[in-house]
């Protein structure tokens, strides 16, 4: 497909730049995963004991629950410490896992020193459209105050800002 | 006296103007995608841009029928046409992906907020 073809609300960007430097960074985005992933950002039915990366190429990415279950979110594409990590999203337009690498979205997060102890930390979160239309949202949207499905409750009532 | 056992009466509805209003966007996408074989085709170009023959070439029903259904879907602006010489390429309209990238914009920042906290207290410890 050309590339002018290509949406360019496919790939959403964001940013942040922490005191810490490359190597420390990157460890504790992938090592630390759990120290910091937000307990509310899972999608099991059960509280989150656990958030993994697996550290290497190929690896999984998921949460344990409190029960013991697991919760596959995507794979691990690029393992290049300490600069890029990359994970595939395999999280449909419901939440639920697609095990169609087809299907999923890909997660880029690229480390960079910005001085001395300093580390800049760029995410790209690109190929949207493969996760396909979202038919629940054209069923559930009409009516919902933010358009989202209505499956994603957990999501929902932790992001609603009151 | 003793209570008479009787269905409750309804009341009459009334017919409200809403009943004859124009169908919205959601309305002709819905209806597009009632029909199953136009839900199968929608899945065949999610995320892939294909020509008419080669979505054809994935059903059993005839030429004809294909392009019926991709222009129900293209008015119901649930795919785009891009026309190519003579050929017609066909990709779905990401319906959902206002909703993705809104969840998106929370959720991500969110996250590398936490990260930052985490990554510089440990930064700080190790000073």
């Amino acid at each position: 497909m050309p590339a002018d073809e290509k949406l360019a609300d496919t790939v959403y960007r964001c940013e942040v730049t922490v005191d810490a430097p490359i190597d420390l960074a990157f460890e504790v985005f992938t090592d630390g995963f759990d120290s910091w992933w937000p307990r509310d950002h899972h999608i099991g039915a059960v509280d989150m004991a656990e958030a993994i990366i697996e550290p290497r190429r190929g690896g999984k990415w998921y949460e344990r629950g409190v029960d013991g279950s697991t919760c596959e979110w995507g794979s691990v594409l690029a393992w290049d410490p300490p600069r890029h990590l990359a994970v595939a999203w395999h999280l449909n337009g419901e939440f639920q896992y697609d095990p169609d690498p087809q299907r999923a979205s890909r997660v880029d997060i690229r480390f960079s020193e910005d001085g001395p102890g300093r580390t800049t930390v760029r995410l790209e979160h690109s190929e949207l459209d493969r996760h396909g239309p979202s038919w629940p949202q054209l069923y559930e949207g009409v009516g919902s105050a933010n358009g989202w499905p209505l499956t994603l409750e957990c999501f929902k009532a932790r992001l609603h800002r009151t | 006296m003793s209570p008479t056992a009787s269905a409750p009466t309804q009341a009459k509805p009334t017919r409200t103007k809403a009943t004859r209003t124009k169908p919205t966007p959601t309305d002709v996408a819905l209806r597009a995608l009632v029909e199953p074989r136009r839900r199968a085709i929608l899945q065949l170009v999610a995320g892939r841009e294909l020509p008419a023959g080669e979505i054809a070439a994935h059903f059993d029903v005839t030429r004809p029928a294909i392009s019926q259904h991709l222009g129900v879907l293209k008015d119901a602006g649930l795919v785009t046409e891009r026309r190519d010489g003579t050929r017609r390429w066909y990709r779905a309209r990401p319906e959902g992906l206002a909703e993705l990238r809104a969840f998106l914009e929370q959720f991500w920042p969110a996250a590398l907020q936490s990260f930052k906290e985490r990554a510089e207290a440990r930064a700080r410890a190790a000073t």
